[in-house]
């Protein structure tokens, strides 16, 4: 039985790919190469790792807001995450990712950065605002 | 957050795609924040106009979107003066993103006036709902006239002005609006100082609301650059100022909360305000300090935020007939310059540059020059890391005199 998380909606949709969680949040301009998908903030937990078609679990937003129009060019190049879990979402990310057609749920009934293991398969249901897990 | 019908339908893609993510962007930061609902705003002001800030993803998103903007809606300042922008030395390439950003903000029925100041196009009323985005802007309207915005990213600016609301959160509500910090300065202050006090208390406000304790009373002008400090160095979109700035008077009797001890150290109260316990005791020689240094500049950049008619009047009035032996740049909004042509005419006699809706912080022309001297507490923040320029701060009559010198 797969293990269904219960959250809220920030941006509709569904998606699924493999997990990747960071306890750090995340800046997207200047955190994160709209061209590739790669993060290049240095000392950031993910630093080094690619966002393309993973579901990107970490704590929430920081920095500028021009952040919300950098999701979306990694979506115009076809790097963008496939869904986005925060614990708690603040608008820069919440914005890029209505804009940027990316499912996105927060506020989940259980800690996300702490439940969710990289490489794990996620489903994230945006429009429901449900997150599936595999057993 | 509760929708009424109509809005529901929009959130549910009745009224096309672009409305639909709109008003995704509207309820879920209303979800955010804790709104109840939506209301309606009287303008808005949309920030993130500069191909500088936000680059080919910004000017593809709006390019992309489809609609018209229900109230009158205005951005804050490009990268260039579009019709000067050769004198600038901005590039081609520059100038032509530029250019599409703002064709494609016109499309969707937003007016392509570019300024950090726009109450000198239309004042807001007192209790006014608002949806803007610059934060100089903002902490205008909400500490000097009483209007009520929160601090707007681009896209949800952008969003109330094709819905024509936002959700009531933060600001909009009074309840959030009281003060949470005190801050005493015990010296009067005067011009370019109150730039100066905000550049310096700033990043121990955050973004608290503070109440200020001045033993001068500043002009309009004076407080502008206040709050663009405050806005710049913290995180500030409202200030009081006691027996100055207008909210004071709404806040309630059971909010009292001064005790008597205050009041004997010389505290101003008015007996329907409450002073926080949170208290800061401004060191007055840090301002003075932040004043004092003359370093010698190639840059004089004056209307950070855009200059008033007042302060146009200040600079040519400064001038006393001497034209300047320096580069000196005067910004201020298109639709005012325009309308005070002899006034404009008259700083450009004198060899000043007057920039129409662009400024020295969002533009890529400041990063040519070394030094700048500014009178703007919130220029001295932002262009040492925006333009890569040492700053330093000074009254008008200061840049003027080293401009002539």
């Amino acid at each position: 039985m797969p293990v269904i998380l219960k959250g809220r909606t920030v941006s509709r949709g569904k998606a699924a790919g493999p997990a990747l969680v960071s306890k750090d949040a995340i800046s997207f301009l200047g955190g994160v190469d709209p061209k590739t998908g790669n993060v290049i903030e240095k000392g950031h937990a993910l630093y080094g790792r690619n966002v393309k078609g993973t579901v990107l679990v970490f704590p929430g937003g920081k920095g500028s807001t021009v952040g919300s129009y950098v999701i979306y060019q990694l979506k115009k190049n076809g790097v963008a995450p496939a869904a986005i879990i925060n614990i708690r979402s603040e608008p820069i990310v919440a914005v890029g990712a209505i804009i940027s057609d990316i499912p996105m749920v927060d506020a989940l009934d259980k800690d996300p950065v702490e439940i969710i293991r990289d490489g794990m398969t996620v489903t994230v249901d945006g429009t429901t605002g449900t997150v599936e897990l595999p057993c | 957050m509760h929708l009424t019908k109509e809005e529901e339908a929009v959130f549910n893609g009745g009224r096309g795609p672009t409305l639909q993510k709109m008003m995704e962007i509207l309820v879920a930061l209303g979800d955010i924040y804790g709104a109840d609902k939506l209301i309606p705003v009287k303008s808005a002001q949309i920030a993130g106009v500069s191909y500088k800030t936000i680059g080919d993803a910004g000017l593809e998103w709006i390019s992309d979107l489809q609609g018209k903007a229900v109230i009158p809606a205005i951005l804050n300042p490009m990268g260039m003066d579009r019709d000067a922008w050769q004198g600038m030395h901005i590039d081609k390439q520059f100038a032509d993103k530029q250019e599409q950003i703002i064709k494609a903000y016109e499309r969707l029925g937003i007016r392509a006036e570019c300024t950090c100041t726009p109450y000198y196009l239309e004042r807001p009323k007192f209790g006014d709902h608002l949806a803007w985005s610059e934060s100089s802007a903002v902490c205008y309207a909400n500490s000097v006239l009483g209007a009520r915005t929160n601090r707007e990213g681009g896209p949800s600016a952008l969003a109330a002005a094709l819905v024509g609301k936002t959700a009531n959160y933060g600001l909009h509500i009074r309840e959030n609006r009281y003060p949470t910090v005190t801050i005493k300065v015990k010296e009067p202050l005067r011009g370019a100082e109150y730039g100066a006090l905000g550049y310096v208390v700033g990043p121990k406000v955050g973004d608290g609301i503070p109440i200020f304790s001045l033993k001068s009373t500043p002009t309009e002008d004076e407080l502008k650059h206040l709050g663009a400090a405050l806005a710049s160095s913290g995180a500030v979109a409202l200030f009081h100022v006691l027996n100055v700035t207008p909210e004071q008077y709404i806040l309630p009797h059971d909010r009292i909360d001064v005790d008597k001890k205050d009041l004997e150290e010389g505290w101003q109260v008015p007996t329907r305000y409450f002073l926080p316990k949170n208290r800061i005791d401004v060191d007055v020689s840090a301002v003075k300090a932040l004043m004092a240094k003359h370093e010698e500049p190639d840059l004089i950049a004056l209307g950070c935020p855009h200059a008033s008619v007042e302060e146009l009047q200040e600079i040519l009035k400064a001038l006393k007939g001497r034209n300047v032996k320096k580069e000196v740049w005067v910004c201020t909004g298109r639709s005012l310059g325009e309308k005070n042509r002899a006034l404009i005419d008259g700083l450009q006699r004198h060899g000043i540059k007057v920039l129409y809706d662009t400024c020295m912080v969002v533009s890529p022309a400041a990063n040519h020059f070394k030094k700048m001297m500014v009178n703007s507490g919130k220029a001295l923040k932002y262009t040492p890391s925006m333009c890569g320029v040492d700053a330093v701060i000074a009254t008008t009559a200061e840049c003027i005199e080293e401009a002539c010198r």
